[in-house]
């Protein structure tokens, strides 16, 4: 397939990364050094001039192009860019859109002018840091099929109950029917089966529902109720989607940032949140404002390092307190997700790039099914996706022992018509309708490409 | 620096050698002649190559110093092996002798040692000049068309085998680039082929010769070269097929999606166009008085000028005889070279169309202190990156020619042949004048003169860097005279 990625900013790299591996990619930039950067690293081409530009998108081949992807800085350069590459012959466009105004008519530019997609990076963002709020066991939590099955990532501290333990074992004492999908241990990702020990520091990857998830989490005697209360520094716009979210899901949030007239905007916005000016870092601030009693702490400023920095202080000092930290950079990500520092870490250019991932995954489908979700694990090296099934597809009806499944795969779940969760075994069967959640080392378009 | 995936990928590179050696191989076997000087070097070269292609990469990430290690190393490893087959079937006299010569093979020189080419065997002669086919777009080119390239770094690779001030990839695809333009070249060599022998010349005389002007190198099946045949109608096919090659291939692949605009656009082509024309009929009014018409000397000059400024070295008459305005003529051409992305080498049509218009910005800038000074190419203006680039490759060039001249000199030859034999071996030409003019060759230098000029050939097929940074891009601290 043949991509136009406008836009050579984090979102842009991490896009180049992930498509130009299977697909034929041009970047197209105004910044020679940015497209230096980007051409020497990966297997792209790129094209230097204004995207928005009918010319220089024709110089990019557009009128060839399967899919556009608009991730520009701008709002507006982006839907133009979009609607110039409609009229060239492009047959999917995407825009990253920001402004609240513009996303409150998606409706309308998905209609009228065309777009397929329209990404909201901060309100994905939102959500994901909401998730892991709602469950603070998890370092990062992901739903399939509407939220009836969960993904979550956990890291065994160290002395954890399940050092050493088998996960054939783990499974036969829990009443809880949870399965442990992949597992990270330093640098090597691991696909495990039943003979595999765990270790202390392993990351794992468990799927189960969220009341199995929960049992789960209890029965270990760590779990977490979710944050009733939860303090955000940094009054972005970020900031105003996740307050959204938090209050809607009736926690109590305060709000603080340096700048007067940021936080009068945001009180402005938002009449249900305390919004305090003060400066995040000041340790004497955040007791004041009972950071000890208070279940989350998210650190969004636009400042990384700021981020980083406070995060890392709280999560020395308070125990309970769930922490997230959004950090941009992916070398700092790396960086910081290495060790168990920081509760869990969220940025917005991969949410951006996973939601995109997931579009042109599923344009690809050649048939019988269909890309719903798409997760990418341990730094994209596992991905974990939710095919729907439809009723032409040859998986139907074969008990899954008679599949001669591909190396590295995992059916990690089927989530039946009737809303009912299945933990596959090898009596199960595939029905039309189920959508069946797998995880893999390889890249899947197809739920056919599971078979050998 | 990643050892591993430079040993991994050289492992690559010498199990493609082997399986290029089946071709000279099965030339010898169809005429009957021993295949053991192609079957030793194949074997060791396959288990060379296993032996090295099993080292498994911790990583994939090649950066620039690699780049540059793993195309100097290939380049010698391959002309190394690919001396093997002259030495096992005796055809030169000393190992360096064969080295020298598969050096100027694979570095499309075409400078030989040589005296007497016909009595040697047709595998060997076929080898000799598949060598120029081989070089002349690239091995690794050539290895990134038919392997998966490792995670998009290559394009250091590709940047440092392709010759010309600015490389860019024709489409997003690293591999598919390499596919075009070796497409692109097999094509044109085969409709060579097609044409030689229409004409009549025997299929391996033609094969050779497509080989030797494919890769603008220049190595003949005859001593005379092609002026053996004396037919206007190879002169012409050969001479405008050298022609051809020495054209930037990205033009080619413009002209094959419709962009015809942009072909006519280029600057370089028509500056070597204009050279070329230019040159050719001031030499043959000044060398009318040899040849019985002014068309049998236009013939001859435009052979010669086409064979030189592609930096090819076919011969059909003796150009070190002709009068010293046409031999000066010649020995510009030497050091113009082909346009930028072909297979000629040279300083290249294109650093000198820059190197003349930023002369012409600077001395409009003496007569207006605080004019902004822009270079442009086809309307763009050059980035002063590559403006740097280019007066350092000039620079660098100069002085490893001037070195290497006096390097020469100690084995007491003329100023002339000292001189000539380096500048035809750094631009990658063979013939130059005097003793090592056309109808001589290069036998009577001494061994260490022999390996410098090794050196020189492949420091100009590589532009010049990678071979002057093999040690330090080698070396473990990542450290450069400090």
């Amino acid at each position: 397939m043949k991509i136009i990625i406008v836009g050579a900013g984090k979102v842009g790299l991490a896009l180049a990364q992930h498509l130009s591996k299977e697909h034929s990619v041009t970047v197209i930039d105004q910044n020679p050094t940015l497209l230096d950067h980007i051409i020497n690293v990966y297997d792209v081409m790129g094209v230097c001039g204004n995207g928005a530009c009918a010319d220089v998108q024709k110089e990019a081949d557009a009128g060839r192009t399967n899919l556009l992807i608009a991730t520009a800085s701008s709002d507006e350069i982006n839907i133009l860019t979009c609607l110039v590459a409609k009229t060239l012959g492009v047959q999917h466009t995407i825009a990253r859109i920001r402004n609240p105004e513009y996303e409150n008519q998606l409706r309308y530019m998905r209609g009228e002018l065309g777009l397929s997609m329209a990404i909201n990076p901060e309100r994905a963002t939102a959500r994901e840091i909401a998730r892991v709020l709602r469950f603070p066991n998890a370092m990062k939590l992901e739903s399939f099929s509407k939220g009836r099955l969960e993904l979550v990532e956990y890291r065994l501290p160290s002395g954890s109950t399940l050092g050493g333990v088998l996960l054939s074992d783990l499974y036969k004492n829990l009443r809880a029917r949870v399965l442990v999908c992949a597992v990270a241990r330093k640098d090597n990702t691991i696909i495990p089966s039943g003979d595999f020990a765990l270790q202390d520091g392993d990351t794992l990857y468990i799927t189960a529902t969220p009341h199995e998830l929960e049992q789960f989490f209890r029965h270990l005697g760590v779990f977490k109720c979710r944050a009733s209360s939860v303090m955000i520094v940094g009054a972005s716009k970020l900031c105003y989607y996740l307050a959204m979210q938090l209050i809607e899901m009736g926690m109590t949030v305060k709000i603080i940032d340096q700048n007067s007239d940021r936080s009068t905007h945001m009180s402005e916005l938002l009449p249900k949140a305390l919004v305090i000016t003060g400066d995040g870092m000041d340790s004497e601030l955040l007791r004041e404002e009972g950071l000890d009693q208070t279940g989350g702490f998210v650190a969004i400023t636009g400042m990384d390092e700021a981020n980083i920095l406070m995060a890392l202080s709280v999560a020395r000092q308070y125990k309970n307190c769930k922490v997230v930290a959004k950090i941009n950079r992916q070398p700092l990500v790396d960086l910081v997700s290495n060790e168990d520092m920081i509760g869990s870490v969220v940025s917005t250019g991969s949410v951006t790039a996973e939601l995109i991932l997931q579009y042109v995954r599923a344009m690809q489908n050649a048939s019988g099914s269909q890309v719903k979700t798409l997760h990418r694990l341990i730094g994209g090296t596992v991905e974990a996706l939710e095919f729907g099934i439809r009723s032409d597809s040859p998986l139907i009806g074969v008990p899954l022992r008679d599949l001669k499944l591909r190396s590295g795969i995992l059916l990690a779940g089927i989530v039946r018509q009737n809303g009912k969760i299945v933990i596959p075994s090898g009596a199960d069967a595939i029905n039309a309708g189920d959508d069946v959640i797998v995880v893999t080392t390889s890249t899947l378009r197809d739920i056919r490409d599971i078979l050998q | 620096m990643n050892r591993r995936m430079i040993a991994y990928i050289l492992g690559k590179i010498l199990l493609v050698e082997a399986a290029l050696l089946t071709l000279p191989m099965v030339v010898a076997m169809f005429y009957r002649e021993s295949a053991e000087p192609f079957l030793i070097p194949m074997l060791t070269l396959i288990l060379c190559g296993i032996l090295l292609s099993h080292i498994s990469p911790k990583s994939r990430a090649l950066y620039a110093r690699d780049g540059l290690a793993i195309v100097a190393l290939a380049w010698i490893a391959m002309s190394l092996f690919g001396a093997m087959p002259f030495y096992i079937s005796h055809s030169m006299p000393t190992f360096v002798d064969c080295f020298f010569e598969t050096v100027s093979g694979f570095t499309t020189t075409g400078a030989s040692i040589l005296t007497e080419i016909e009595h040697l065997g047709r595998g060997v002669l076929f080898w000799r000049s598949f060598t120029h086919w081989v070089g002349g777009m690239g091995v690794l080119v050539f290895v990134m068309a038919i392997f998966p390239a490792s995670d998009g770094h290559g394009m250091h690779l590709l940047r440092a085998e392709v010759p010309g001030p600015a490389v860019g990839k024709l489409v997003s695809r690293l591999g598919d680039t390499a596919k075009i333009l070796y497409g692109i070249y097999l094509v044109m060599t085969v409709a060579e082929i097609v044409l030689l022998l229409l004409g009549g010349m025997p299929l391996f005389d033609a094969c050779v010769h497509a080989f030797g002007t494919a890769g603008t190198g220049g190595f003949s099946c005859r001593n005379l070269s092609v002026g053996a045949y004396n037919s206007p109608y190879f002169d012409l096919v050969i001479g405008v097929f050298m022609l051809l090659f020495g054209v930037n291939f990205n033009l080619y692949y413009f002209l094959l999606i419709g962009k015809v605009r942009e072909v006519l656009r280029s600057e370089e082509l028509r500056t070597y166009f204009l050279i070329v024309a230019a040159a050719t009929v001031t030499i043959a009014w000044n060398i009318s008085h040899l040849f019985e018409s002014f068309s049998t000397a236009l013939r001859y000059a435009f052979f010669q000028v086409s064979s030189i400024i592609t930096t090819t070295g076919y011969a059909t008459a003796d150009f070190n005889l002709w009068p010293p305005y046409s031999r000066v003529v010649l020995v510009f051409l030497m050091f113009a070279g082909a346009c930028a992305g072909s297979t000629g080498g040279g300083i290249k049509i294109a650093r000198l169309v820059i190197l003349g218009k930023t002369a012409v910005s600077d001395m409009r800038q003496m007569l207006h202190p605080n004019a902004v000074a822009t270079v442009r190419i086809e309307g763009r203006p050059v980035s002063s990156k590559i403006l740097r680039s280019t007066h350092v490759f000039l620079v660098v060039y100069l002085l490893i020619m001037s070195i290497s001249t006096l390097l020469l000199s100690l084995d007491g030859f003329d100023l002339v042949t000292t001189f000539t034999a380096v500048v035809s071996c750094i631009n990658n030409i063979g013939p130059g004048l005097g003793q090592v003019g056309p109808m001589g060759n290069f036998a009577a230098f001494s061994p260490a003169s022999k390996i410098l000029l090794a050196f020189d050939m492949l420091a100009g097929r590589l532009e010049l860097f990678p071979m002057l940074l093999l040690a330090p891009s080698l070396w473990r601290r990542h450290s450069f005279l400090r």
